[in-house]
């Protein structure tokens, strides 16, 4: 076994862990954080899709040793005190998950994406989820989503910068 | 889906994990991105006793210019060799390449060194690498060697790092303002090369035409020669013999081969 | 303000979004604390003889607390073939493989550990010596290599009779054209694969959590494979991840779920990989096609002859039925005077087939569509002409064809001219001349798919299709909705909300919609075919309106006046007296005494028939083959739409299937039957970067087959799709001689098409 000790979801954690345990079964088995699912064999789906150090990354594809010393942000650290996260808000808005399956992977996906690259154009968008399988929604209303999102944070991007110009 | 069980170490230093392998030998495995082997453990295509974790070591990380070259470490992410301002401006090839690998979050795990280790002759890297003309820096228990690219891959999936070596280094010529062209034909976004092509300033290399990266060498020669780009290129594939598989025969790979090549040549990125 | 018709918002998504679906995998229960993980040895090979199972081995390994083998579960009830009567009874299958395995990933035995991790070793470590024999494979398997000795044919049975067809059905024609043509094998592939947990309790009963599309059909099914009574079963209902058809009913491992919880007298579980989903989930299509189509020089087509070879896989299941579905829908949305259809169904040593969206449909309109497309190449008229020729004249009073299909209501010229119209299409065709006459290296393909298809369309039997809910008022203000349907993505939480919202006057968040627990709903239909909300949306409106006819009696009493005299103010959620607003009764407080609830079922007269047409436009680099999807424009009219937002959901997942499966996905075997496409990285599942943005046109064209006027529309963008984005592909490089590429048109199909076109010479404009 390997201790490790990381930041979930701004808490500290401490767990002994076999080796091979991968960082999305810690989450959901260890941590009881079920929202990261497992939907393929070979990190296609992002179903799984967190964020380690801010970055998204394909959790079915860490091994929960590496993230020793780390901070992961999965979909249930997004909302606080009851609110959705802009994103998830966008999601909701916009039709943006059925089964919702992939959806936790996707707004991770897309957390990550718009840190990046806050402005994207559809396409960028596009090639910035090829990672984020969707069986239902055809993609359409996800792509939608997105854009209002990072449309959301760019007004009020410029809304706080007025705000602290005034 | 879940790897067989094995040891777990992780190195706080390139010695210390060169040490690990000289004891363990063929048993254990390096691991940096994780995102080559793991997939194949997790197949259970591979079964290391023992992983050496070197993804931690930031001092295998980063880019830096040394004279003509630009020195990249092995452990450098592809998202930050994408990104990096130097590599862009100088080695502008490389950069693409590494922003093709995959999708963005295995480019946020995936390594430059952890990509060549793996040598699949469909990947993004091993091709880019081969057409810069760049080099590979391996430290064992003797010391350090360097090894070129055309010299560096073997057959699939293998190169020539010993068990007890790591890949520390990639280097690379600096060349600013060179054009370049880079072809990558796939099905669907996330996929390997059907086939992949790589140009600049005169050498042409091939991805998924062959057990490794290949360099175009006839149509490299008819270039030289003076001959037109689309003249060159219809030599692309002389001398290759590629494989089938359900994605393309090895006419249909050879014609793809040629396409493409002319496009890279004329400097175009897709 | 009626909120029917209105953009609402999801209320399923908070929970979707922030914590996540609770899937299978992720059900905790007191009943399953401390459940043993089960996984399946399954075969490699596709046809075989099995000689010996040993488990010795995996049963000394770490945590393994037993291993069983097909010998084990040999007293359990054989699965014999659907549609039986019409197929050969000697092709049954068990529950794990006994004397031969009939497909890679058929299961043949099952080991059972402490911890999930540990169930991955221990499968090593079963050794099973298999005798393979020829694999079974094609449309056409000869018998040289049985699947089923005692069967003594590869032929699993037929609908229709081939011997029937008529010799001169094409005496009089100017033209005609034949082809064989292939619909390919899919994958469902949803995100969730399969996955179950069970236990028996005290009292005898078996209780499984199975992700599923109607948990009273999986209920009954799960009865059946254990040879138990439906009351001793109890299926629950997750969150489920997807189906699109492949989750109906219950599967070999399901039962052996259920088998084992019994058999170890402890709840276990059970969650399969993709590798096993794509194998081993049914497989989708799979049909060959016949088509021959002949008419007059000007377009008029006299008749049409489709031809069925229905690859059902290594069992007959779904797979063998669909073959109904596609002859029903034979000639589709055409007036053709005379027509005719048979399908052979063939097994052989592959992933058995059952339904994928669409489930038969859309076979019958890809055939149709390629044949007209055919039709109009030879004859040189544009496609679209050809089609607007020979559409059926729109009709309100239902309409029987040939087939014995009875359309209810329909206007398909519309359909075509509004998605031509907002696709551009006389702009398209300039623009593909000017590539063309400028030899450009990206030609621009146009492709138009006509369809029609049948939803909600009961069981088959003499009850006509209907669908049962019940309403209940509480005294806090919310409301709880049971239906019989199984909401899987469709929003139904939201939609029914809104049906009920819309006659009680209780905001759409105070619903619950509650669903898929067979001891809570014992009877209901599921969620397929497109049927829940024309019959399970149209029954919980009634059983609101009902409701409110019972409230009314309890409002009198209370307010002590005339029934007749009370109006239902929905703004207030109240009764008053006319006239007297003060004098009123909230209806809330109408339940605080005596429960107020009403159970009603709604029974529809028959099917729907939803319609539309689909204009792909594609790009095709010439010098490479491959094609690029830029517009589809689609109308899909399935008649009144409840909530836009769901609706447009629902085309645009349809839409994106369709589309894959016109240019990208197949199931590929080798020539042993080794599936190769085994995994994501194998199976071409498309990501948004293959797909642009739809354009959806709105069109509404009512049903009178229930209150809502609607018809299904789950399926009918899978429908509609793929001929749309095949015939693109094909026009795109129409001018350089090639009239017909098969599904997938994949890359290389293209460019070989080019190359061989080139070959023959034919490089003609058109």
């Amino acid at each position: 076994m390997s201790h490790i000790e990381l930041t979930v979801n701004g808490e500290k954690r401490s767990d002994d862990v076999e080796p091979r345990l991968l960082l999305v079964h810690y989450l959901r088995e260890v941590l009881g954080l079920r929202a990261a699912n497992v939907g393929c064999d070979t990190t296609s789906c992002g179903a799984c899709t967190v964020l380690l150090d801010g970055k998204s990354v394909k959790s079915c594809t860490v091994l929960a040793v590496q993230a020793a010393g780390h901070d992961v942000t999965t979909a249930e650290g997004l909302a606080s005190a009851g609110e959705l996260h802009p994103v998830q808000a966008a999601f909701r808005q916009h039709h943006g998950l059925q089964c919702g399956f992939c959806t936790p992977g996707m707004v991770m996906a897309t957390v990550g994406l718009l840190s990046e690259n806050p402005d994207p154009t559809e396409m960028q968008v596009r090639e910035a989820l090829e990672g984020n399988l969707c069986r239902c929604t055809g993609y359409h209303n996800i792509i939608k989503a997105v854009l209002a999102a990072a449309e959301a944070a760019q007004a009020s991007a410029w809304a706080a910068g007025i705000e602290e110009s005034a | 889906m879940i790897p067989a069980q094995f040891e777990y170490v992780a190195a706080d230093s390139a010695e210390h994990a060169i040490s690990l392998l000289v004891s363990h030998g063929d048993d254990a495995k390096l691991l940096a991105g994780g995102h080559s082997l793991l997939p194949m453990m997790k197949l259970r295509l591979a079964a290391p006793e023992l992983l050496i974790d070197i993804g931690g070591l930031t001092e295998l990380a980063g880019v830096a210019t040394d004279g003509d070259e630009l020195v990249i470490g092995a452990t450098t992410r592809h998202a930050d060799l994408a990104a990096s301002e130097l590599v862009r401006a100088e080695a502008p090839l490389l950069a693409y390449a590494a922003a093709q690998v995959g999708d963005p979050q295995i480019r946020h795990r995936g390594t430059i060194g952890g990509s060549l280790s793996h040598a699949d002759p469909a990947a993004d890297l091993p091709m880019a690498l081969v057409a810069l003309g760049g080099s590979v820096t391996l430290q064992g228990p003797g010391g350090t060697r360097t090894v070129p690219a055309d010299d560096f891959f073997l057959g699939y999936f293998e190169t020539v790092v010993q068990p007890d070596e790591v890949l520390v280094a990639v280097r690379v010529p600096r060349r600013p303002g060179v054009p370049w062209g880079y072809q990558k034909f796939v099905r669907r976004a996330n996929d390997w090369a059907i086939v992949g092509v790589a140009a600049i300033d005169g050498r042409i290399a091939l991805a998924n035409m062959g057990p490794t990266p290949l360099r175009a060498i006839a149509a490299e020669q008819a270039l030289a020669a003076g001959a037109s780009v689309a003249d060159a290129a219809e030599h692309a594939a002389d001398e290759t013999s590629p494989g089938e598989d359900m994605h393309a025969d090895r006419e249909y790979r050879r014609h793809l081969a040629r396409v493409l090549t002319r496009r890279a040549l004329e400097h175009q990125t897709g | 303000m009626s909120i029917l018709g209105t953009r609402v918002l999801r209320t399923e998504d908070p929970k979707f979004l922030t914590t996540g679906g609770v899937y299978t995998e992720d059900v905790t229960d007191d009943r399953l604390a401390g459940a043993y993980h089960v996984f399946f040895v399954r075969s490699p090979v596709a046809h075989a003889r099995v000689n010996s199972v040993d488990v010795s081995a995996a049963l000394d390994a770490p945590g393994v607390v037993a291993a069983f083998t097909g010998a084990d579960l040999a007293d359990q009830p054989v699965i014999r073939p659907a549609a039986a009567g019409l197929m050969n009874v000697e092709m049954i299958q068990r529950l794990l493989a006994t004397d031969k395995v009939r497909f890679v990933g058929e299961p043949v035995a099952v080991v059972v550990t402490e911890h999930p991790y540990q169930g991955e070793d221990a499968l090593e470590l079963v050794e099973v010596d298999y005798d393979p024999l020829p694999a079974v494979l094609g449309f056409d398997p000869d018998d040289s290599s049985l699947l089923f000795e005692a069967a003594g044919t590869n032929v699993a049975g037929n609908w229709g009779d081939a011997s029937q067809l008529k010799q001169d059905l094409f005496d009089g024609c100017e033209v005609v054209v034949s082809h064989t043509i292939v619909n390919q094998r899919l994958a469902p592939a949803p995100m969730e694969a399969r996955a179950g947990a069970a236990v028996w309790g005290e009292d005898g009963r078996l209780t499984a959590w199975i992700p599923n599309q109607g948990a009273q059909g999986t209920r009954s099914g799960l009865a059946k494979l254990l040879g138990l009574e439906a009351s001793q079963v109890r299926v629950i209902t997750p969150d489920v991840g997807g189906a699109f058809g492949a989750k109906f009913g219950a599967d070999p491992e399901h039962a052996v779920l259920g088998w084992i919880a019994r058999r170890l007298g402890h709840p276990v579980r059970w969650a399969e990989t993709r590798y096993e989903n794509l194998i081993s989930m049914t497989h989708g299509r799979a049909q060959q096609h016949t088509v021959t189509i002949g008419g007059s020089r000007d377009g008029n087509v006299a008749a049409y002859r489709l031809e069925i070879v229905q690859d059902a896989g290594a069992y007959p299941k779904i797979g063998a039925i669909l073959p109904f579905l596609t002859i029903l829908m034979t000639t589709g949305p055409y007036d053709i005077p005379k027509a005719e259809a048979v399908a052979k169904v063939v097994v052989t040593s592959t992933t058995p087939i059952g339904a994928y969206r669409g489930a038969g449909r859309p076979e019958a309109t890809a055939a149709i569509e390629r044949a007209m497309d055919l039709f109009a190449a030879e004859i040189g008229v544009d496609p679209a002409e050809v089609r607007r020729k020979n559409l059926l004249a729109p009709f309100t009073e239902p309409h029987r064809t040939a087939f014995g299909a009875l359309y209810d209501t329909g206007d398909y010229a519309a359909a075509l001219d509004k998605a031509l119209a907002a696709a551009g299409y006389a702009d398209l065709r300039e623009e593909q001349k000017r590539r063309r006459a400028i030899g450009d290296v990206r030609q621009l393909g146009i492709g138009v798919a006509s369809y029609v298809e049948i939803t909600g369309m009961g069981d088959g039997d003499d009850t006509p299709p209907q669908e049962n809910a019940t309403v209940e008022v509480h005294p806090d203000g919310t409301a709880t909705i049971l239906t019989g349907t199984s909401p899987h993505g469709q929003g139904h939480a939201t939609a029914w909300a809104m049906l009920a919202s819309d006659e009680l006057g209780i905001p759409v968040d105070k619903f619950t919609l509650k669903w898929g627990d067979t001891d809570l709903i014992p009877e209901g239909g599921g969620t397929g075919g497109s049927r829940s909300l024309q019959q399970g949306g149209a029954a919980v409106q009634q059983a609101a309106q009902e409701l409110i006819e019972m409230a009314r009696l309890r409002a009198a009493a209370q307010l002590e006046a005339n029934a007749a005299d009370l109006v239902f103010d929905k703004s207030r959620s109240a009764f008053a007296v006319a006239g007297d607003p003060e004098a009123s009764v909230p209806l809330t407080q109408l339940a605080e005494d005596e429960r107020l609830l009403v159970r009603a079922v709604f029974s529809a007269p028959g099917a729907t028939f939803p319609f539309g047409t689909h204009v792909a436009v594609v790009e095709v680099d010439t010098e490479t083959g491959k094609p690029t999807l830029r517009r589809v424009v689609t109308v899909d009219d399935a008649g009144v739409v409840l909530n836009p937002l769901l609706a447009e959901g629902q085309r645009h997942g349809g839409i994106a299937q369709g589309a894959a499966q016109a240019f990208v996905e197949e199931v590929v075997y080798d020539a042993d039957g080794n599936p190769l496409t085994t995994s994501f990285a194998d199976y071409p599942f498309l990501s948004a970067t293959e797909v642009p943005s739809f354009e959806l046109a709105d069109m509404a064209t009512p049903t009178t087959y229930n209150p809502l006027g609607a018809k299904g529309i789950g399926e009918a963008g899978s429908i509609g799709a793929t001929p749309a984005v095949q015939n693109a592909i094909i026009d795109a490089v129409a001018h350089l001689g090639v009239r017909h590429i098969d599904l997938p048109v994949t890359s290389r199909r293209v460019w070989t098409a080019i190359q061989q076109a080139a070959a023959a010479g034919s490089g003609s404009e058109h």
